[in-house]
């Protein structure tokens, strides 16, 4: 085998065979893989190929069927027609088990891990081999030395930051010395820090041999790090490319099929007086592995958007609770309204006043899944008179679906498909349509754009500014750090339920936010509000950052 | 002295059938599967021991059918909630309610007929050590095996591969059958172990407990393990706990009524109930101790794919 196979060069994925690397066999290959599902074709007659050492980036859309192909890979799904090789030899792969049998690992974006038992056990439920803790506890010791990602084996798993647990995840497959290793999404929850030593781990990983494929929709991560990319659009191959020479926009068409949308947007004009503000608010969680809120304070204004940016799990969900009404506190002053004491107010009397919510959780929260889009548009607008005397006017219901459908584009069979018949982005679409269509003066959303395409992401981000500028407040809670970059006009950072100073857009970066989001910004934050803490000493801050990413 | 030997022994035995029970379901639940038929499993498991006693079987194997019959009556729930993915909470009332119905009807012949009682084993020598005897070494088998049983079942709870298997299938067995476990068929395993238990359950107090067949002679009793497991947030040695509870004030109340005290006797009969319902209830007060021994799925039906 070659010494190092990522010098062979480009191997175009869908390449005829006989390229550059002909010496070499490839890894893993697979031919003309073909998945229907009813009324989908997740994937179509996809061909690829990975050498070992290599590090090869699987792009595209959400949607575009990369995770339906992983899942074939891994032994989670039969393809219905096509090959696999496995180092030239055909195989087929029932189950997961005969993956990992084979040397595939897998770390799932959405981490196969139990809160209530420790790292060590998620660990020992995954491996093969006899079942002694203490021998395994020591191995993922060593082992996680020798990659560096630090990790305690006796630790409860949901005491663990999200950070942590993907490095449970890694550990978990690397233990198993893959000689396949798929990571899906990998860093949608790491902050940019951390990322940047995901990969040099992953490329110490790749350097001993085992062959990565790596699939993501973040078109800079995989320049930054694949040897090769195949690019899935709708189910098939849009193409090969090396990205270490494609741009990013090359790159991005391929992978939409068109360029990518840009954001328009005008400069806030904030008024004066603050529409929403959080004084000192301490809550605890009602989840025993949830964060308590700390002496949070800040305030939005009408006419900007505000984004809190933080790595999940760091209390974004107690806080979106909060602010919604979902839960109260007694403490009226804790959050105001239009200078009036909320804090107090259950949900629907919080809208009564002007303010809507997107929950992060579409289905079941955001809207009634078995529901019609116009039965689901009352659920918040009934109070633009869609009821009277205790009766529904569904003609009334029946024009404002139509309108949000129409006015946001949302593709649907109408005003009376169920909920659940539409794709994530169309009722992701809907869902802020229907709350921007109430014309709220203040908008709090969660996760605007979580799992939804290019496409349906910008007509969203869009839909957002155009409404701050339309002078509501609006506060954006999300962990796409990009995104609270293009639409917000200050940021926020939450770190283990603290909030920090805002910051104006145009005066911080990535960088900086991305230290804050792990707990190592410049000021601790600690509910100082507008008023940046600077007594913290560098040490203290370097202390705070250790293993806690 | 004898009287208070009497309640320590009394409290024990009045724990045994609930500790089989309980522990049955502890491992059902943890594994994320609620079966809410433990009174019809354990009618079931006493009417056949007690038929076969009667027919004049030696107690073991009265004993075997009870934990075989517990067992097969568990697998009618395992096809309804695991297979054809019924309304857990449905289908298990449905069998206890199946339970007692069947369990009266083929014991409708036996009136108040006598069968030979499971009796206290004799150690030699230690049987016969004053206080130590009676409370250590005087019981029947069966509370010995319910002892061993507990231990077994936290052992392997805690303590083994497969327990950790059953816990992680109750919190989470989507996640579980991505890495590999088969959550259908793990399932089926701890149910049809929870019937088996309550079998047990059943088996002792027709063979040991009142050694006579009464229709609904668990008298709640099946209710009452289901609350225990809940109330001691699903870790077995609360379970213990709660069990002795039950069986204390159970002796208690009986010795209250023979002395002849004011009290009605509906009231003390209903005490053991009561008392364990409120103490567990307040123990269970830490929401947070709650959630963390909780099986998150528990009675969610799982389908494996999608």
């Amino acid at each position: 085998m070659g010494k190092d196979p990522r010098g062979q060069g480009a191997f175009l994925a869908a390449a005829a065979a006989g390229c550059a690397g002909g010496a070499m066999t490839p890894r893993l290959e697979l031919r003309g893989i073909s998945k229907t599902f009813p009324g989908v074709v997740a994937n179509d007659d996809v061909s690829l190929r990975v050498m070992p050492g290599e590090i090869h980036a699987v792009l595209g859309e959400n949607g575009a069927g990369k995770s339906t192909l992983m899942k074939i890979i891994y032994g989670a799904m039969a393809a219905d027609r096509g090959e696999i090789f496995w180092d030239g030899e055909p195989v087929r792969i029932p189950s997961p088990a005969a993956a990992r049998q084979l040397g595939v690992g897998m770390v799932y974006q959405h981490f196969s891990l139990f809160e209530s038992v420790s790292v060590a056990e998620n660990i020992a439920v995954a491996v093969d081999e006899p079942f002694d803790l203490p021998a395994l506890s020591a191995r993922v010791r060593e082992l996680s030395q020798r990659y560096g990602l630090p990790l305690d084996p006796g630790r409860l798993l949901g005491h663990l930051s999200v950070g942590e647990r993907q490095r449970v995840e890694i550990v978990r497959c690397l233990l198993q010395h893959p000689r396949l290793l798929i990571l899906d999404e990998p860093t949608s929850v790491l902050t940019p820090q951390a990322v940047k030593r995901l990969f040099e781990t992953l490329r110490v990983v790749a350097a001993e041999g085992c062959s990565l494929l790596y699939i993501s929709h973040k078109l800079e991560e995989i320049r930054a790090l694949c040897d090769n990319a195949t690019v899935l659009r709708r189910g098939a191959v849009a193409g090969g490319a090396d990205p270490k020479v494609a741009s990013s926009a090359e790159l991005a068409a391929l992978m939409t099929g068109a360029a990518l949308p840009e954001t328009r947007r005008e400069p806030a004009r904030p008024e004066p007086a603050p529409r929403l503000e959080v004084r000192s608010l301490n809550v605890t969680s009602e989840d025993p592995f949830g964060v308590p809120l700390r002496d949070v304070s800040f305030a939005v204004h009408p006419g900007e958007i505000v984004g809190i940016a933080g790595v999940s799990g760091n209390g974004q969900t107690e806080l979106a609770a909060l602010l919604s009404g979902e839960r109260t506190v007694p403490d009226k002053d804790a959050i105001r309204l239009d200078g009036e004491p909320a804090a107090h107010l259950d949900a629907g009397a919080r809208r009564d006043r002007g303010l809507a919510f997107v929950p992060e959780d579409r289905l079941g929260r955001g809207v009634v899944p078995l529901m019609s889009l116009r039965e689901n548009a009352i659920l918040t607008a009934h109070r633009l008179g869609m009821v009277r005397r205790g009766m529904l006017r569904r003609f009334k219901a029946n024009a404002y679906a139509r309108e949000v459908i129409e006015r946001f584009n949302v593709r649907c069979t109408g005003a009376a498909a169920t909920a659940r018949s539409l794709s994530g982005g169309n009722l992701q679409k809907y869902i802020v349509g229907r709350e921007i269509a109430l014309s709220p003066r203040v908008l709090v959303v969660s996760q605007p754009t979580w799992g939804l395409d290019v496409a349906a992401a910008a007509a969203i981000r869009q839909a957002l500014i155009d409404l701050s500028r339309r002078s509501a407040a609006v506060l954006v809670i999300s962990e796409e750090l990009d995104e609270l970059f293009e639409i917000c006009d200050r940021i926020l950072v939450i770190y283990e339920g603290r909030l920090s100073a805002s910051r104006e857009r145009g005066e911080t970066n990535v960088e900086e936010i991305g230290l804050l989001m792990a707990g190592m910004g410049a000021d601790p934050g600690a509910g100082m509000g507008w008023v940046a803490g600077q007594a913290m000493n560098a040490g203290e801050a370097a202390n705070a950052g250790v293993g806690s990413t | 002295m004898d009287v208070a030997i009497a309640i320590v022994t009394g409290t024990v035995i009045a724990a045994t059938p609930l500790l089989f029970a309980a522990m049955g379901e502890l491992v059902v639940e943890r594994s994320g599967v609620l079966n809410l038929g433990i009174e019809g499993m354990m009618l079931i498991g006493a009417v056949t021991a007690f038929s076969l006693s009667f027919a004049g079987y030696p107690a073991p194997v009265a004993v075997l059918a009870a934990v075989a019959a517990g067992a097969a009556s568990s697998l009618l729930f395992g096809v309804l909630a695991l297979t054809l993915l019924a309304n857990q909470y449905a289908a298990g009332i449905a069998l206890a309610i199946l339970g007692g119905g069947l369990s009266g009807f083929l014991g409708r012949n036996f009136g108040a007929a006598p069968i030979e009682p499971v009796g206290p084993i004799h150690v030699p020598v230690l049987s016969e050590v004053p206080i130590i005897g009676p409370v250590l070494f005087g019981y029947d088998p069966m509370v010995y095996l319910a002892l061993v049983l507990f231990g077994a079942v936290w052992w392997v709870l805690y303590r083994t591969r497969a327990g950790l298997v059953i816990r992680i299938i109750g919190e989470n067995p989507q996640a579980a059958h991505d890495i590999g476990y088969k959550v259908i068929p793990i399932r089926y395993a701890t149910v049809v172990f929870g019937g088996a238990m309550a079998g047990l359950g059943g088996a002792y107090l027709a063979l040991a407990y009142t050694p006579l067949w009464v229709e609904n002679m668990t008298s709640g009793r099946g209710w009452i393990a289901l609350a225990l497991v809940v109330f001691a947030s699903w870790r077995p040695l609360r379970v213990l706990l709660g069990a002795l509870l039950f069986g204390g004030v159970n002796i208690l109340q009986f010795h209250a009524q023979s002395q002849g005290i004011g009290v009605p006797s509906e009231f003390l009969s209903a005490l053991p109930y009561l008392a364990t319902i409120l103490v567990l209830v307040l123990i269970s007060r830490n929401r947070r101790m709650q959630k963390v021994n909780f099986p998150a799925s528990l009675a969610k039906p799982f389908r494996p794919g999608h």
